[in-house]
C-alpha cells in the first residue's frame, strides 16, 4: 500500500471515529451506558498508554500507577470544587483557609494535577530508580500504597477530607471533554516515543549496558520516563475525578493498577495502539459485555452455577493468566497499528476459510483494530 | 591518543588488573591478546569508566578521563563495541545505528555517517528495516561496528569482534576492521584469535593475570616463541 493511500485511509478512519461519537452524542440520553463507557474507556486509554510508556517503553516496570492517579485526582477536586459548595463537602473537618476560595478552570487544574503528579514522581524516582525490576515493582506499589493511606489520613482532614472523601467535583460539561484531553495526551506521547528519547527508552528496555555504552545516561532517561508517565497519570486521575464526580482514597485501590495492567497486557507491552484498543475492548467487556456474569441466570427451572456478584471479576483473573500463559505478546506485541499489517491479518483470517493459506499463527498480530 | 598508567580494578576480592601500562599512538590498530580472564574485557570496561578503577589513570588526547563518567567519555570520543554484540533486537537495523549516534545532535553528518555505513556493511542496508534480533550473527556483528561508527569514534574499541562467527565472515571483519582504520578511526582491538588479530595490527600486547607480560609490533609477536606456544598452538607441531 502506498503511503498516500494509507494517509487517506487514516484519515478516513479518524473522521469515522470523530462521526460515530457525534452519532453517540446525537442518539443517546445524558447517562447511557453506551456514553459512559466510551468515556471511560477513554480515560482507561490514556492511563495504560502512560503506564505503557514506562513499563513497556522504557522496561521498568511500575505499578504505582493507581498512585499517581490518586493524586491528580484529589489535587484536581481540591482545586476545582466550586467555592459555593465547599461548606457542604468539608461539613464535618472545615476547609483550609488556603483553600476556602480556590476555583479554577478544569483546563489549568487538569495539568496542575499532572504536575503535581509528576514532581512527586521526581521525588521519589531518585531512590526508586535504583532498584532493579522486582525490587522497583514492590517499590512503586509500596508508594501507590501509602498515597492512599496518607490521602485518607486525619491530619489532612480540611484538605483531603479524610475517609469522607471529596464530592461536587465539576463534570466534563461536554460530551466530547474527555477525548479532547485524552487525544491530545496520547499524542504527546506517541511523538515522545518516536523522539530520539523515545529510541533511548528503547533502547535501555532491550539492553542497559549496551545503552549505557552507547552514551545513554540510564539514570537521566529513567526519571524522564518516570516522571512523563506519572504526568499523564495524573491526568487521566483526574479525569476519572471528573468522570465519577465524586472520590474517595478507596476509589485508587491496587486493584485499579492491575486492571491497567491488564489492559497494557492484553494490547501488548510496547505498543501504543495495542493499549487504546484493548482499553476499550477490556473496559466495554467489564462494564458492559460481561455485566450478565454479576448476575444470577435461571433457564427454564435450571440455575446457571458460578453466575452471581463477583464472578465477573473471577473470569477477568482467569483472563488476565491466559493470556500471560499463552499469549504473552498480547494484541499487538511490540508493533504499532498499520494498515499493511490490517490487511495481512484480514488475508490471513480470509485463509482460514478458503483454506488457501498455510497454517496461521495466532501470536503474529499484526494490525488487530476495532 | 591514548595513555594508561598503572591501571588497576578490583572486583570485590579479586585483582583483575595489576598495574597495566599501555600506550596507542595515533592512527594505529593496536590489539590485545590473552587468556580467557587474562583481564582484556575489564581493560576496555576500565577504560570507558563501566567499572571502577582503584588506582592508575587513563589519559586520552592529553585530556585526563580518569574519573570521567561513560557518558562524558563517549562523548570525547572513545566507543566501545561491547562483547557478545548485545545489539537491541526489538529495534530495527535503522534504529539501531541511530541509537549509536546519540550523544551526537548534528543531523546531517549522522545521516552521512549512516550512508557510509551502508556503504561498509551493505547488507544492513538490505535489512534495514528488520529487527536486529533477527539478524544472523553475523549480520549482528556488522551492526554492532556499524552502531559503534555512528558515535564518529576517535578511538573505537571492539571486544571479540569474531567470536562465534564462521570464517569466512571473520576475514570479512577484519577487512573491515583495517578499512575503518584508514578512514583515521584508531583501533583498540581484543582477540581470542590472536593469529589473525596479530597479523592486521601495529602493535600488540600481552596480557596474563591482570599484567602485560610482552608486547610489540604485530609482526614480531606473531613469530615470538612464547606466544606461539600459548596462543597460536604451534610451537609442540614444529
Amino acid at each position: 500500500m502506498s503511503a498516500k493511500k494509507k494517509n487517506i485511509c487514516t484519515i478516513i478512519a479518524l473522521i469515522a471515529l470523530g462521526v460515530f461519537l457525534v452519532i453517540v452524542e446525537q442518539t443517546t440520553t445524558e447517562s447511557s451506558m453506551m456514553r459512559s463507557v466510551l468515556q471511560l474507556s477513554a480515560i482507561y486509554a490514556l492511563a495504560a498508554v502512560s503506564m505503557n510508556l514506562l513499563n513497556g517503553f522504557t522496561g521498568l516496570f511500575s505499578l504505582g500507577h493507581a498512585g499517581f492517579m490518586a493524586i491528580g485526582a484529589y489535587v484536581f477536586a481540591i482545586i476545582t470544587i466550586p467555592v459555593s459548595k465547599k461548606g457542604n463537602v468539608y461539613y464535618l473537618y472545615g476547609v483550609n483557609d488556603i483553600l476556602a476560595n480556590v476555583e479554577l478552570q478544569p483546563v489549568l487544574a487538569l495539568i496542575i494535577a499532572g504536575v503535581v503528579a509528576a514532581a512527586l514522581a521526581a521525588l521519589i524516582g531518585a531512590p526508586v530508580l535504583r532498584l532493579k525490576s522486582d525490587y522497583f515493582a514492590i517499590a512503586t506499589l509500596g508508594f501507590a500504597e501509602i498515597v492512599r493511606i496518607v490521602v485518607a489520613s486525619s491530619p489532612l482532614n480540611t484538605i483531603t477530607n479524610g475517609s469522607l472523601g471529596l464530592k461536587s467535583i465539576p463534570g466534563f460539561g461536554s460530551f466530547y471533554f474527555p477525548f479532547i484531553v485524552v487525544v491530545v495526551c496520547i499524542a504527546i506521547i506517541i511523538l515522545l516515543i518516536n523522539s530520539t528519547y523515545g529510541r533511548a527508552f528503547k533502547a535501555i528496555r532491550e539492553d542497559e549496558i549496551a545503552a549505557e555504552a552507547m552514551g545513554i545516561n540510564l539514570a537521566s532517561h529513567k526519571q524522564m520516563s518516570f516522571i512523563t508517565s506519572s504526568f499523564f497519570a495524573g491526568i487521566s486521575g483526574a479525569l476519572m475525578a471528573m468522570y465519577l464526580g465524586a472520590i474517595t482514597s478507596t476509589t485508587f485501590p491496587i486493584t485499579l493498577t492491575y486492571n491497567i495492567l491488564l489492559i497494557v497486557v492484553i494490547g501488548g507491552m510496547g505498543s501504543v495502539t495495542g493499549s487504546i484498543v484493548a482499553a476499550f475492548l477490556v473496559t466495554f467487556a467489564k462494564e458492559w459485555w460481561l455485566r450478565f456474569l454479576d448476575q444470577e441466570m435461571i433457564i427454564g427451572t435450571f440455575q446457571v452455577p458460578f453466575l452471581r456478584t463477583g464472578f465477573r471479576m473471577v473470569v477477568f483473573s482467569i483472563i488476565l493468566m491466559l493470556v500471560v500463559l499463552f499469549w504473552r505478546k498480547g494484541l499487538m506485541g511490540q508493533k504499532e497499528f498499520s494498515w499493511d499489517g490490517l490487511v495481512r491479518t484480514l488475508k490471513k483470517i480470509g485463509g482460514i476459510f478458503t483454506g488457501k493459506n498455510r497454517k496461521p499463527s495466532a501470536s503474529e498480530g499484526g494490525g488487530a483494530s476495532e | 591518543m591514548l595513555k594508561l598508567v598503572d591501571l588497576n580494578v578490583h572486583y570485590g576480592g579479586i585483582h583483575a588488573l595489576r598495574g597495566v601500562d599501555m600506550e596507542i599512538p595515533d592512527g594505529k590498530i593496536i590489539s590485545l591478546i590473552g587468556a580467557n580472564g587474562a583481564g582484556k574485557s575489564t581493560t576496555l570496561k576500565a577504560i570507558i569508566g563501566l567499572v571502577a578503577k582503584s588506582a592508575g589513570s587513563v589519559e586520552f588526547d592529553g585530556k585526563d578521563i580518569t574519573k570521567m563518567d561513560t557518558i562524558n567519555i563517549v562523548k570525547s570520543g572513545i566507543i566501545l563495541c561491547p562483547e557478545g554484540r548485545r545489539v537491541f533486537p526489538d529495534l530495527t537495523v535503522s534504529e539501531n545505528l541511530l541509537i549509536g549516534a546519540y550523544t551526537r545532535k548534528d543531523k546531517d553528518a549522522i545521516k552521512k555517517d549512516k550512508a557510509w555505513v551502508y556503504e561498509l556493511f551493505p547488507r544492513l542496508l538490505e535489512r534495514e528495516w528488520q529487527m536486529a534480533g533477527t539478524l544472523s550473527g553475523g549480520e549482528q556483528q556488522m551492526l554492532a561496528v556499524g552502531r559503534a561508527l555512528m558515535g564518529r569514534p576517535k578511538l573505537l574499541m571492539m571486544d571479540e569482534p569474531s567470536l562465534g562467527l564462521a570464517p569466512l565472515i571473520v576475514k570479512s571483519i577484519f577487512e573491515i576492521i583495517k578499512e575503518i582504520n584508514r578512514s583515521g578511526v584508531n583501533v583498540l582491538l581484543i582477540e581470542q584469535n590472536a593469529k589473525a588479530a596479530l597479523e592486521i595490527s601495529d602493535y600488540a600486547y600481552v596480557l596474563e593475570t591482570g599484567k602485560v607480560v610482552l608486547q610489540g609490533p604485530g609482526k614480531e609477536l606473531i613469530v615470538n616463541e612464547k606466544v606461539r606456544s600459548a596462543y597460536l598452538g604451534e610451537a609442540k607441531n614444529k
